[in-house]
């Protein structure tokens, strides 16, 4: 595939598991692209493979027992899996950068929280310890921290969840990185501070022009945020358009299904919400024809049969499902079941 | 102090639009002059004040340090107060033997009318000379070997790991009879045999440890977040992983040395360990020990030293594991 300028070029995704028990399948085909300023949510429940993706790209999958089964990613061009580990070194952290879903572990518990953010920047930009730290400090007070130039020189159990979500941006923010990608930033935390860390992440966002990948399982965060959106489901996409085509208009009962989970504000106190029934696959003995088919509540003979062709439905909008986009299949055609349990 | 301070801060959380001005809103105005010392404390420092808090770790460490300073002046001061220790005056020797405790023998003579609070004094010497180069051998083995063995795993892991059951899996004091008796008596002179007996039996607990310390670290998110920044593994290892994995050693090593000083006053009460006219504490009990009944403290006051120097050591340790904890906080 010719280079279509595009800042991150997933293409046709794969990454297996080689285990004991069988060959996991955690990535089955995922593509997708970045532009600079850009931000993708990626969403799903647990086991998606939502953060593998994240993971494959920056090189950080332990392999063996991971292999790259097929599909590439390209960044400004390139492909990130032909580069060596030097090469991928220099990009880590530098170019992409990440943030961690638990703020309370990512951080180094003996270093003072300035010497861990200027950590990247004594790596990459060759700086010294003292200059580092000096931006450390800058850094810290650009994430909101206040106090800075005391607070830096604390150890991450003198902060709170919050705040070393805050340490931890500033971090991956140091080399001004041309990719961000936050997995599941939010979620060890709690409600309010989750709103202010992505609020936070938005506006640097705006202010640096990086491109932000945004993981989560959450979608409320991915309205607020996202230009586009992909649903993943059993390692594959199973959506993908942009913020308001996903969530207006959405094509695949899984995307359905993931919404009518969500309480909503119109919602009386009596009305229940209605979960997808099931358990997520075994990534090991994925359902044939499109795994989703055992939990579908629309499910024909054809979807067990045939995996359904992940492809534009309307213009931008893209779907895995035999139906999507077909005049009367919509969504809330069939009643909410197996909740009255 | 630090108890109130801590909460102060930790409940802290000011959004990107909150001014720095209401900050203290979380902590009532009073207290809030003693946070602005807090930044400064260091985990040295934070470990110094929790074992501080430690009474029998404190009694332990003063143990330790004043018999240290003793040992380490005693040339000083017991010759010329009690004469010297390691050498027997034929004119007087019989004529002072085994008396009792007086003003100039606080612990009474020897049989070969040696004043025994100067062996006492002297055996200290070589009882901390011994557990501390023999751990500090046991320690860099042990540190090389279980680095190896939890960072690359695989093959290395198992060899390393089944060379230290091989190790373990001998009777310790007997494998140490066995390297001490078949060295050649004109090697046998000096601490060096002992030490590096007690050493290299001493490494594959140590391995473990550090082994089984590694393996916990190495999963911890910091070390994936710091490779994801762009580190290199021998940084990861060095910077991010060692430091934390190294605090169980430190304890280990601490109860280790009462360990090793224990095996030093076995091997010399065997006659293996420290020889005259160096003085070891085990080799007084076994000098004394013909004398039990009529004179007890030649065995007593040696055993005393013994006893109070290994539990220090062991209450310290103690004391160092609790203050080591970083997750533990005040």
């Amino acid at each position: 595939m010719a280079d279509n300028g595009r800042l991150l070029d997933v293409e046709d995704l794969k990454m297996y598991f080689h285990t004991r028990d069988g060959v996991v399948k955690a990535v089955d085909g995922v593509s997708y692209t970045l532009d600079r300023g850009e931000t993708l949510g990626i969403v799903g429940e647990s086991g998606s493979g939502k953060s593998v993706t994240a993971l494959t790209m920056m090189g950080l999958i332990e392999m063996p027992p991971g292999r790259i089964e097929g599909g590439d990613a390209k960044f400004e061009g390139e492909s990130l899996f032909t580069k060596t580990e030097a090469e991928m070194r220099d990009i880590r952290g530098a170019k992409i950068a990440m943030i961690f879903q638990d703020p309370m572990t990512s951080l180094n518990p003996v270093y003072r929280i300035g010497r861990q953010i200027g950590e990247p920047l004594v790596l990459h930009k060759g700086m010294s310890k003292k200059a580092a730290w000096n931006r450390a400090v800058e850094l810290l007070d650009l994430v909101g921290i206040p106090n800075p130039e005391k607070r830096v020189k604390d150890y991450p159990h003198q902060f709170s969840g919050g705040m070393r979500q805050r340490a931890m941006i500033a971090m991956a923010l140091s080399c001004d990185p041309d990719v961000l990608i936050a997995d599941e930033p939010t979620t060890a935390l709690d409600v309010t501070i989750q709103a202010q860390i992505i609020e936070l992440m938005e506006e640097l966002q705006q202010r640096t022009g990086a491109g932000l990948i945004m993981i989560t399982h959450d979608l409320g965060v991915v309205a607020d945020v996202a230009d586009n959106v992909l649903v993943m489901y059993a390692g594959r996409a199973v959506e993908y358009g942009n913020v308001d085509e996903v969530y207006y208009r959405p094509l695949h009962p899984y995307t359905w299904g993931l919404m009518d989970s969500l309480p909503r504000h119109d919602m009386t106190e009596k009305s229940e919400l209605c979960p997808i029934k099931g358990q997520p696959p075994s990534l090991i003995y994925v359902p044939s024809g499109c795994s989703f088919h055992p939990r579908c509540p629309y499910a024909q003979p054809v979807c067990k049969a045939e995996e359904p062709e992940f492809k534009p439905i309307e213009g931008t909008h893209w779907a895995a499902c035999h139906f999507a986009g077909q005049a009367g299949f919509e969504r809330g055609t069939v009643e909410c079941a197996g909740v009255s349990a | 102090m630090t108890d109130s301070d801590n909460t102060a801060t930790e409940g802290m959380e000011n959004g990107p639009a909150a001014p720095a001005a209401e900050t203290p809103g979380a902590t009532p105005p009073g207290t809030s002059p003693v946070s602005t010392s807090e930044p400064s404390r260091t985990l040295w420092g934070d470990a110094w004040y929790r074992l501080r808090r430690n009474k029998l770790a404190i009694i332990a460490l003063t143990w330790l340090i004043v018999i240290t300073l003793a040992a380490a002046t005693a040339d000083l001061w017991v010759p010329q107060l009690f004469g010297n220790p390691r050498l027997i005056n034929s004119q007087t020797a019989y004529q002072n033997q085994l008396q009792l405790p007086s003003k100039e023998h606080p612990m009474g003579t020897d049989q070969m009318g040696r004043d025994v609070f100067g062996r006492v004094i002297y055996g200290a010497r070589v009882s901390l000379i011994v557990g501390f180069t023999a751990v500090g051998v046991s320690v860099l083995i042990g540190l090389i070997f279980g680095a190896m063995s939890g960072f690359y795993g695989g093959f290395t892991d198992t060899g390393i790991m089944r060379l230290a059951d091989v190790f373990l899996a001998f009777p310790y004091i007997m494998f140490a009879i066995l390297l001490l008796s078949v060295l050649p008596q004109n090697w046998r002179t000096g601490l060096w045999p002992v030490i590096l007996t007690i050493g290299v039996l001493g490494w594959p607990s140590i391995a473990r440890v550090f082994r089984s310390s590694i393996l916990s670290v190495k999963e911890n998110d910091y070390v994936q977040a710091g490779r994801a920044l762009g580190a290199k593994d021998s940084r990861l290892m060095i910077r991010h992983i060692a430091p934390n994995a190294v605090a169980p050693i430190i304890v280990y090593a601490t109860m280790s040395i009462g360990g090793a000083i224990l095996t030093e006053a076995a091997l010399s009460f065997l006659g293996l360990g420290i020889l005259p006219p160096n003085i070891s504490w085990g080799a007084m009990i076994q000098d004394g020990r013909q004398y039990l009944v009529v004179r007890p403290g030649l065995v007593f006051w040696p055993g005393l030293a013994i006893l109070s120097t290994v539990l220090a050591f062991t209450l310290l340790g103690d004391g160092m594991r609790d203050a080591l904890d970083v997750k533990m906080k005040d």
